[in-house]
């Protein structure tokens, strides 16, 4: 047994019989929770911030109107002429008409099933996908409405926005428990190491009067506090895993294009796979801190 | 050496100078002890023996006066130089402190432990200490299973091993028979004969007769006398 091994404060029978392990490894399962929500909630709205970005929605009132007829072109609708005026513009990747059913069908739910949407006086619906953040769509509503008066263009930017704030509420809110459970770990490391001091206090006193310096009671007692409460960490961030690949489940569609794509494994989630392992660690690196200045505060009282 | 002059110390709720509340229990205390020198430090119980060991020791500061440790002012010396002066102390306490929970070996092995003495060198110097204090074959039991006189050597030893440049002793064969008192007094007077400062506190008169030396008397915290 080397020097530094050698429990001569005999903390490890001591420590042993804690609650501490218990106790931190619920505060670990608790802040693995919140840093896979926080962190799904943001790949989430990164995602759907991209993707409001780059797309659009052109409505055209009274679609199947003839447009005013100038000169001697062919007569044609106002939806058409509109579509016609779209198409060469290099800055749509994509424009796509919706046609009766599928309006129909994103409306069913709103509906019901037994109202026909062709039934209802429904504008024309263009999907746009933009090839670049910086189209403006507020040059393409003028021109929308130049060619049918009535028609625009909308970004989805109020809905997007919307939904951006919920995410962001979510990833604050993820980031206040985490931050509280932090607070709440360490008054636990506190207490224990408050409470391992005065069962100690009498060895604390003798080994005092040998001669040791307060870094070695310090060292001594941070060194089992954090492995006690590392193990707690690993043990917590292990409960979390089943939960946080169930999350990452759950959000997978909305960050891929609404597909069904489903990471199949946790290491498909690559913020995950740097929190996870991060997290007992930290959880002893912060329990060392603190018994090392809680102990080193208790000690001043010795002369 | 040592040296007190108008010592006064009160026992309150914190060791910090001057705070100490309670009642003076040593007032005005003035010696010099030279390097390698001995003191009986004789008086009734209560009277301050023990108050004044855990001075030199370094535990309590004093209230009022000048004390110097092993060359040190006491007064100069900051808290985080205290423990590399405090190692160079062997202390016996009266009621022995030793560590519940290690071996009769590994309470004498913590001095040298604490001064980063390699492995192999303790096991031999342990070995020698528990060959002198008679207690080999106990090297790996606890204290709750030892004799009190048997704790008491464990004490004794716990204090030499480290060869401290000053020993305070107190009552330490306040537990031994006479065979083991004349045996751990021979040993603190080798300790002396080589050289180191030796202090040892009973309110045994007949233990001083057998070994005359130069005492300081305490009465009701007061020096009344002095041999030098
Ligand atoms: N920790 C303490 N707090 C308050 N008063 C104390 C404390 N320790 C000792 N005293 C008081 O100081 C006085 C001297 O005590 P001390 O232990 O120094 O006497 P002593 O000479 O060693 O006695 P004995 O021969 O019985 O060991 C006593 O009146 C005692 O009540
Ligand atoms: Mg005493």
């Amino acid at each position: 047994m080397t020097n530094k091994r050698r429990d001569d404060l005999g903390l490890r029978r001591l420590l042993g019989q804690e609650m501490l392990p218990w106790l931190v490894a619920a505060m670990a399962f608790l802040a693995a929770l919140s840093i896979g929500g926080a962190m799904e909630a943001q790949a989430v709205s990164w995602h759907w911030q991209a993707g409001a970005a780059r797309s659009a929605t052109v409505l055209v009132p009274n679609p199947d109107l003839p447009l005013a007829r100038q000169g001697d072109g062919p007569e044609t609708t106002r939806f058409d002429a509109v579509l016609r005026a779209l198409r060469p513009n290099q800055h749509l990747a994509q424009v796509r008409p919706l046609g009766p059913e599928e309006i129909g069908r994103l409306l069913r739910p709103w509906l019901g099933a037994a109202t026909d949407p062709r039934n209802l006086h429904l504008p024309g619906v263009i999907a746009l996908r933009l090839d670049n953040d910086s189209v403006d769509l507020g040059k393409l509503n003028m021109d929308v409405a130049a060619v049918a008066p009535g028609a625009s263009v909308e970004g989805h930017n109020a809905w997007i926005g919307r939904l951006l704030n919920l995410a962001s509420t979510l990833e604050a809110c993820a980031f206040a428990v985490l931050a509280l459970v932090t607070l709440v770990a360490v008054a636990v490391v506190v207490a224990a190491t408050r409470s391992g001091l005065a069962a100690r206090r009498e060895t604390i006193d003798i080994v005092h009067g040998l001669g040791a310096p307060d870094r070695y009671i310090a060292a001594r007692f941070a060194r089992r506090i954090a492995a006690s409460a590392g193990l707690g960490g690993l043990l917590g961030t292990l409960a979390a895993l089943p939960v946080l690949f169930g999350l990452a489940v759950l959000s997978a569609p909305f960050l891929d294009g609404g597909g069904m794509a489903v990471p199949h494994r946790l290491a498909d989630v690559p913020p995950l796979l740097a929190a996870v392992p991060a997290l007992p660690v930290v959880t002893a690196l912060l329990s060392y801190l603190t018994a090392q200045s809680t102990v080193r505060r208790w000690l001043r009282s010795l002369p | 050496m040592i040296r007190l002059e108008n010592v006064g110390l009160r026992y309150g709720t914190s060791s910090q100078p001057g705070a100490g509340s309670g009642p003076l229990v040593l007032e005005d205390i003035s010696f010099t002890l030279p390097v390698g020198g001995f003191r009986w430090l004789q008086g009734p119980s209560g009277a301050g023996k023990s108050s004044l060991m855990r001075l030199l020791h370094l535990e309590l500061r004093p209230n009022a006066g000048k004390l110097v440790v092993l060359d040190h002012d006491l007064g100069a010396m900051r808290r985080d130089d205290l423990p590399a002066l405090r190692r160079q102390i062997g202390m016996v306490y009266q009621d022995f402190r030793l560590l519940p929970h290690l071996t009769a070996f590994d309470n004498i092995a913590l001095p040298l432990r604490l001064a980063h003495v390699p492995e192999d060198i303790i096991a031999d110097d342990v070995a020698e200490m528990l060959r002198w204090v008679e207690l080999t074959s106990k090297a790996h039991i606890f204290p709750r299973e030892l004799s009190g006189g048997e704790q008491q050597r464990v004490a004794i030893a716990r204090a030499v091993v480290g060869r401290p440049r000053l020993l305070l002793a107190d009552e330490p064969t306040g537990n031994l028979d006479d065979t083991q008192a004349l045996r751990q007094m021979r040993l603190l007077g080798e300790l002396n004969r080589l050289g180191t400062t030796v202090v040892v506190a009973t309110h045994n008169d007949s233990l001083v007769e057998r070994f005359p030396g130069p005492s300081l008397r305490l009465e009701d915290g007061r020096l009344v006398s002095d041999d030098e």
